[in-house]
């Protein structure tokens, strides 16, 4: 088991976010956290990886306590792609030898560079490498920031809403490159996303959040129309085209 | 140590460019450090007396004549010295706080330091009788107790910082608000400094006036080994965060998700380079620009990686307050001008020209 979560619980001071949630993350595993806007995926990431402070709850990466981590240990097991990016005036190269951080203690080693180099080579990014961020595209971009959290070798991925900003074609680039990754590796990814069907093609399980708490887990087995239509409050049809499930909204 | 990513094998690829890349870099470096000791040893040369740079080896060897010895050791080596070291400080100061600030328009007087620093020499100077005027041909004005001066402009420039860095310890300030409680507090020791002034005597008004218009030549070799203790120490300091200030770069959940401690690399950061700032500006008197402008340039020049835009800040802002400083003694001497102004008359067009090549280039 990569990841397990029990308990976790957290609230902003004005308001609760979500409580009891409970879930755990096999090795190869691609979850999808799906929900309404506002049900506290986002949260959920960021409370796995200490970027917020759970008000309660355990969770474990790979049966070692999160909260008893050292920081650079945990970024050493954890990846983390946020939903928004900065780019400073840094080469790609620069970007993804970041990822070597929770590693590197005075000055980079050839690992570092070498990690980089493959991280790039495994992205298609090696042409790039001495190219500006600030002159990349969107697709571009989240391709480097994916090879940033893969340069920190990490056993669990976590991406909020990777592809919100991506035209049709870099949307389905990037999922399968997530997906190609985690089966290669043999790591885990997280993946929180609000295009049903760019999930179910992603993801091998999923979790549904509503009303602050884990509405159901496992799965494709969860995708019912039933289940679509009370987390999203939106009536729908599930067809399948060539063997993929695709939800219509009714 | 994992290896999960070797299974993928390949013949070497892109890092021989990147070494290369990097290399240029420290190409730059280099050059700078060249052309700041070039300047240097001109600077001794220049000024009223003039000597060779041959006059200069020998009595900084210990050769020179009685007068050479005079001039170079007690006068022009200090101001010079004091010159390279402020500067750098300065500069790598408003570097840090560009990036823990997440605002290009940091420097060291953004959290109100220089406000505060001149309220302390002006309580200093008027209430406290540190200062009065005194009529020579080369300088007007002269400060009795420049001790007590620096020490109440120190004071109050870091009682006004711990201020703000306390508010956003307990508050959890963002950055937006740190930048705009500086604000607030530098128009505080403004209004402060109005009031004091208000009911002051014109001479000691001016004696004021004449403290912050900034001046290296204030620095005696005691502040100039002060200044290079605490500075040296801010730059180490600076260099081993150096990857941090690259992660908060790339936004902070994403130096957080590689294991930053981003609040406290933050107040170290604001903290340490409030202080050299602090005891820059107590000793010299206000300079202003070079901290806003020495990480710009070079952020232009270098790029954004700290590894190489820490120590090409300091070089760059040792450069601009020496040429500036040099440029102060000499275009009309004997009058020595206020080095403050000079660094906004040298560093603006350069900046000004930096940021139209940068536009003109996307």
């Amino acid at each position: 088991m990569i990841l397990s979560v029990q308990g976790l619980k957290f609230r902003y001071p004005s308001r609760p976010v979500f409580e009891n949630i409970d879930f755990s993350v096999m090795k190869g595993d691609c979850l999808a956290v799906l929900g309404t806007n506002g049900a506290g995926k986002s949260t959920l990431l960021k409370c796995l990886n200490r970027i917020l402070q759970p008000q309660s709850g355990v969770v474990c990466i790979l049966e070692e306590e999160v909260f008893k981590l050292k920081l650079t240990e945990l970024a050493q097991r954890v990846g983390y792609v946020a939903q928004k990016h900065e780019s400073p005036r840094n080469t790609v190269f620069d970007a993804v030898l970041l990822g070597r951080k929770p590693y590197i203690k005075w000055d980079v080693t050839d690992r570092d560079l070498e990690v980089t180099n493959q991280v790039l080579k495994l992205l298609e990014l090696e042409e790039y490498s001495l190219r500006y961020l600030d002159e990349l595209s969107g697709g571009e971009l989240q391709k480097v920031v994916i090879a940033r959290a893969l340069a920190q070798e990490p056993d669990l991925l976590l991406f909020d809403e990777p592809t919100s900003n991506l035209d049709l074609k870099n949307q389905l680039e990037v999922i399968n490159l997530i997906k190609k990754v985690v089966k290669r590796q043999g790591i885990a990814a997280i993946v929180t996303m609000h295009d049903l069907n760019l999930a179910l093609r992603f993801a091998d399980k999923f979790l549904l959040l509503k009303n602050g708490t884990v509405f159901a887990a496992g799965g494709i087995e969860v995708i019912t129309p039933e289940n679509i239509e009370r987390v999203y409050s939106l009536p729908v049809t599930i067809e399948k085209y060539r063997d993929i499930p695709v939800v219509i909204p009714l | 140590m994992k290896h999960k990513l070797s299974i993928i094998t390949g013949k070497p690829g892109r890092a021989d460019v990147y070494q290369q890349y990097t290399g240029r870099k420290k190409v730059i470096l280099l050059l700078l450090s060249l052309l700041t000791f070039v300047l240097a040893v001109f600077a001794v040369n220049a000024g009223a007396i003039d000597f060779n740079p041959y006059q200069v080896l020998m009595t900084i060897l210990g050769q020179g004549s009685s007068v050479s010895h005079v001039v170079i050791w007690n006068i022009r080596l200090p101001r010079v010295l004091a010159g390279i070291i402020a500067g750098a400080g300065l500069s790598v100061a408003g570097c840090v706080m560009q990036n823990n600030l997440r605002n290009p328009l940091a420097s060291p007087s953004t959290l109100g330091i220089a406000n505060a620093a001149a309220f302390g020499a002006n309580m200093a100077i008027i209430v406290f009788e540190a200062g009065s005027i005194q009529s020579t041909s080369a300088d007007a004005v002269v400060i009795n107790n420049p001790y007590m001066v620096a020490a109440s402009a120190f004071i109050w420039s870091m009682a006004a910082t711990l201020a703000i860095l306390m508010l956003a310890k307990l508050k959890g300030f963002s950055p937006e608000a740190m930048v705009l409680a500086g604000v607030a507090i530098g128009s505080l020791f403004s209004a402060g400094t109005i009031i004091v002034q208000y009911f002051a005597q014109d001479v000691k008004v001016a004696a004021v006036v004449f403290w912050t218009f900034g001046d290296l030549g204030r620095a005696s070799w005691k502040e100039v080994i002060i200044m290079a203790g605490l500075i040296g120490l801010a730059l180490g300091y600076f260099m081993v965060r150096r990857w941090d200030y690259n992660a908060l770069d790339s936004g902070e959940e994403t130096a957080k998700g590689l294991g930053v401690n981003v609040e406290r690399v933050r107040l170290g950061g604001m903290f340490v380079s409030s202080l050299i700032t602090a005891v820059a500006v107590s000793f010299l008197g206000i300079i202003g620009f070079i901290g806003l402008v020495g990480p710009q340039i070079m952020r232009r020049i270098i790029g954004g990686d700290h590894r190489f835009l820490i120590p090409a800040s300091a070089l760059m802002g040792a450069l601009l307050l020496l040429v500036s400083d040099t440029m102060a003694r000499t275009i009309i001497t004997p009058v020595v001008l206020p080095v403050g102004a000079i660094t906004s008359f040298l560093g603006a067009p350069l900046f000004l020209y930096l940021l139209a090549r940068g536009q003109q280039k996307r």
